[in-house]
């Protein structure tokens, strides 16, 4: 009954996308308040409807109704409750309902939070949601329909993919969607802006904190995909350069340019059509993004039961989507031309090329992801690129752009002078080498120049962001959240470059045999196994092993390193026994059993590997920050407006 | 006007070939392999570059060739299965060791398990080539007669070897086509 009920909502929130799509777009455009209105209204409805849905199917997974084919191939008696409502987006059609409802979520928090914004233009943003969600809905209802029923019923359920059986990794798909879904919201207020033909400051000012918040939610589902790959896939890697990890990446990437060009057009006026192509790059690729892993183009490990008609669908919808803004951008955009100039040593030049280089890395991981299927299509060499091609080439844009990073912080508009911060720079430059020799040298022994270098630019970075707040707070002048919020991202991002340049430089990682009572050294820790045992967990077998680690004698931890085979699916998982520490993590993975009492064990020593995640949330944070400043949240009245009108146009 | 022009082009390129990918089912499409005698490589093996393997050596049997790499993820998800299948001892598995670092793949062998009679080492990816790899993992049937039976692309599971490949397995050993 539930599974229908739930069948029959979804049904509904999809009859009402569509008025929420046309009521919104026309209702602005022949300006009928009462239209307006109707599309406000379909939108609470939409939501509700999608809501009821989405808590039918999670019903029917805490129930195991096995009556159901999605939980008959995603569930299992056996398996425990949190992982039951996991299980809810562990495939396919489940984590596309979770899409649809996030997208209602945003849309209803558009027609909630935009009280300070011209009715019309909140329309048009509610109409091009809408039309994205009828695009969802449908694609649901056609193709992925979760609630379809298996007759008989199925005794038992196949269970969940045992990889997925982790807390991180269940909340990191709703993170993630959070994220691709949210930049929708800039999507649709650049179309919208198009379609009015108007674009000032103010606009830039209304979508920034959407933005700003999709790409928060990105950077934390990403992060935490990539924790979860580290411990759980057992090999202690953090990013592998999948096709679904850069799938991922490429929106974030255009994201965070996306953020820094609407500072501009903020403050200035100026990078509107770039602004508006970014804001559309951003969402097309999350859905570039999503037909790559639904549609099987490319094949990946993370790649959900790949199915071409749902890839065509995908594509057709990309081609409305995506081919329908691009056509708007080219009939559109040439409107939008500002002509304020701004000298080449200035903060817009400096986020000039940080876009630039953004975009290029982002092309980058573009072409590595798609480069197999172009050279297929010309009939040439297979050639699969690799986890090298992505690690030497993203460096390419990426090393540059953190060094101006620096510089560009502190860059004024229009024309920057470097005078009175000159010596700051420099002073604190100096100290990142001296750092950065400290502690690659010093700490851990001459690695390679690039260690120097990433570290040197690490060090500046986070030295460079606290010199604003710190002067601000001296000098008594006031601090605004949003450039705290900037410093505490950059911070962030040199938190991450540490981790991340320190792992890779210095990590260790040895395999070797142990049984029982014996011991080994690894960087300087020595591993001592001490029990081996059999433990059931609730839908697995494991077999546990005991490593207690000492240095110089003194115990440092206790880890129980796994290997489990769960009982439905077969698949052997390994479970690292992981000693985290802030400076550095020591990891335990069992391999294989070589007979007796004897097992392959890989040891590892990671340090500052911490570094990478923490960092990440640290941006997130910074994020955060950023979005209570207060000019946000003022109401705009109508004497600011007209001078903001005024002001792009002298501009 | 021709740069605003521009994204739409370079988006309407990009959809182009998405359709073309689209179209070319890799799963179910047979390779134009099958039914064919399979391309003899002649390679160094990955435990012990002074020796070669080639797989005419193992003419007159059926054999499983599998390609894999330590650099990919798909293959480290498949390697159970593999184990199994391996234990199972119906059909030497030949590992074809596809674009890789020999110190790493013995690596991994040594740490996940060897499921392979032997490996050999393709670093230049010549053999691959030869056998149309697409990407790793992928897994070839071939039959006692030396002809291809079955191509497996993606992650090979036990379910699917005892689907697929098991069926095809008392017509592997008559080597009948």
């Amino acid at each position: 009954m539930a599974a229908e009920l739930g069948h029959f909502a979804l049904i509904l929130a999809f009859c009402l996308t569509l008025p929420q799509a046309f009521f919104g777009l026309m209702g602005a455009h022949w300006r009928r308040p009462h239209w307006i209105a109707l599309a406000n209204r379909a939108v609470a409805g939409q939501w509700v409807f999608t809501l009821f849905s989405f808590a039918c199917l999670s019903y029917v997974f805490y129930h195991n109704d096995f009556s159901v084919l999605y939980v008959a191939q995603n569930s299992n008696s056996e398996l425990p409750t949190f992982y039951r409502f996991a299980a809810v987006w562990g495939a396919h059609e489940g984590s596309l309902l979770l899409w649809m409802l996030v997208q209602a979520t945003w849309a209803l928090g558009v027609a909630a939070f935009s009280g300070n914004m011209p009715q019309q233009m909140t329309s048009r943003v509610i109409g091009v949601l809408g039309v994205i969600s009828a695009g969802f809905a449908l694609f649901i209802l056609l193709t992925s329909n979760p609630f379809l029923r298996l007759w008989p019923a199925a005794p038992d359920g196949r269970d969940l993919n045992p990889l997925l059986q982790d807390p991180a990794l269940a909340i990191h798909p709703p993170m993630l969607y959070i994220g691709y879904v949210g930049f929708s919201v800039p999507f649709a207020f650049a179309v919208a802006a198009m379609l009015e033909g108007k674009l000032d400051s103010l606009w830039a000012r209304w979508v920034r904190p959407w933005a700003t918040v999709a790409w928060m939610f990105l950077t934390c589902g990403i992060a935490l995909g990539s924790w979860w790959a580290y411990y759980e896939l057992g090999w202690g890697g953090w990013w592998f350069w999948d096709p679904v990890e850069n799938a991922s990446f490429m929106p974030w990437l255009i994201g965070t340019a996306l953020i820094h060009s609407l500072a501009v057009t903020e403050k200035r006026g100026l990078f509107k059509s770039w602004t508006l192509l970014l804001s559309i790059t951003a969402f097309s690729l999350s859905l570039l993004g999503t037909f790559l892993v639904r549609s099987g183009v490319i094949e990946s490990v993370h790649a959900f039961a790949s199915d071409p008609g749902r890839g065509l669908f995908i594509l057709a919808f990309l081609c409305v989507c995506v081919g329908g803004a691009l056509g708007l951008y080219a009939w559109r955009a040439p409107l939008f031309r500002s002509n304020a100039g701004f000298a080449p040593v200035s903060r817009e030049s400096f986020l000039l090329f940080n876009n630039i280089l953004l975009v290029a890395a982002t092309v980058v991981i573009l072409i590595g992801t798609t480069y197999p299927m172009f050279m297929d299509a010309f009939g040439l060499d297979k050639v699969s690129v690799g986890p090298p091609y992505f690690e030497a080439m993203f460096l390419v844009p990426m090393l540059p752009m953190v060094f101006l990073l620096a510089p560009g912080m502190h860059a004024a508009w229009k024309k920057a002078s470097f005078e009175s911060i000159k010596k700051t720079l420099g002073v604190l430059l100096v100290v990142a080498l001296v750092l950065a020799l400290a502690v690659s040298v010093g700490a851990y022994g001459w690695n390679s120049v690039m260690t120097i270098v990433g570290l040197t630019a690490a060090f500046w970075v986070a030295g460079a962001s606290l010199v604003d707040p710190i002067n601000r707070w001296r000098n008594g002048h006031s601090l605004p959240a949003s450039i705290i919020g900037m410093s505490v991202a950059h911070f962030g991002l040199a938190l991450f470059i540490i981790g991340a340049t320190t792992v890779e430089s210095y990590k260790k990682e040895t395999d070797l045999s142990l049984k029982p009572g014996q011991t080994t050294e690894h960087a300087g820790f020595e591993f001592t196994m001490t029990k081996l045992e059999d433990v059931a967990g609730p839908n697995y077998q494991a077999v546990q092993s005991e490593v207690v680690i000492t240095r110089n004698g003194k115990q440092v931890a206790v880890v129980h390193p796994q290997k489990r085979v769960y009982r439905v699916q077969k698949n052997a998982m390994t479970e690292a026994g992981i000693d985290a520490h802030w400076h550095r993590d020591l990891f335990v993975a069992m391999g294989e059993p070589l007979g007796g009492d004897a097992w392959s064990l890989r040891l590892q020593y990671k340090p500052m590997v911490r570094f990478i995640w923490f960092g990440a949330a640290i941006m997130a944070l910074g994020g955060l920050i950023a979005i209570c400043d207060r000019r946000y949240r003022k109401r705009v009245t109508v004497d600011e407006s007209a001078a903001a009108a005024a002001g792009a146009k002298t501009a | 006007m021709l740069k605003y022009l521009l994204p739409i082009g370079l988006f309407t390129v990009l959809a182009g070939f998405l359709y073309f990918g689209l179209g070319r089912d890799k799963q179910t499409l047979p390779s134009p392999l099958i039914g064919k005698s399979a391309p003899i490589f002649e390679l160094a093996r990955l435990d012990d570059p002074s020796k070669s393997f080639s797989n005419s050596e193992l003419a007159g049997k059926p054999y499983v060739v599998n390609v894999w790499g330590s650099w990919c993820v798909g293959c480290r998800q498949e390697h159970g299965a593999l184990l199994e299948i391996a234990r199972r001892g119906e059909v030497p598995i030949v590992g074809l060791n596809y674009r890789d670092d020999r110190d790493q793949a013995l690596n991994w062998l040594q740490q996940l398990g060897d499921p392979y009679v032997v490996s050999a080492f393709d670093d230049e990816g010549r053999a691959g080539i030869d056998w149309g790899v697409y990407g790793a993992p992928e897994t070839f049937l071939i039959g006692a007669n030396g002809k291809v039976l079955k191509k497996h692309v993606a992650p090979i599971t036990v379910e699917i070897w005892e689907q697929e490949f098991v069926p095809l397995l008392p017509q592997a050993k008559a080597g009948s086509p």
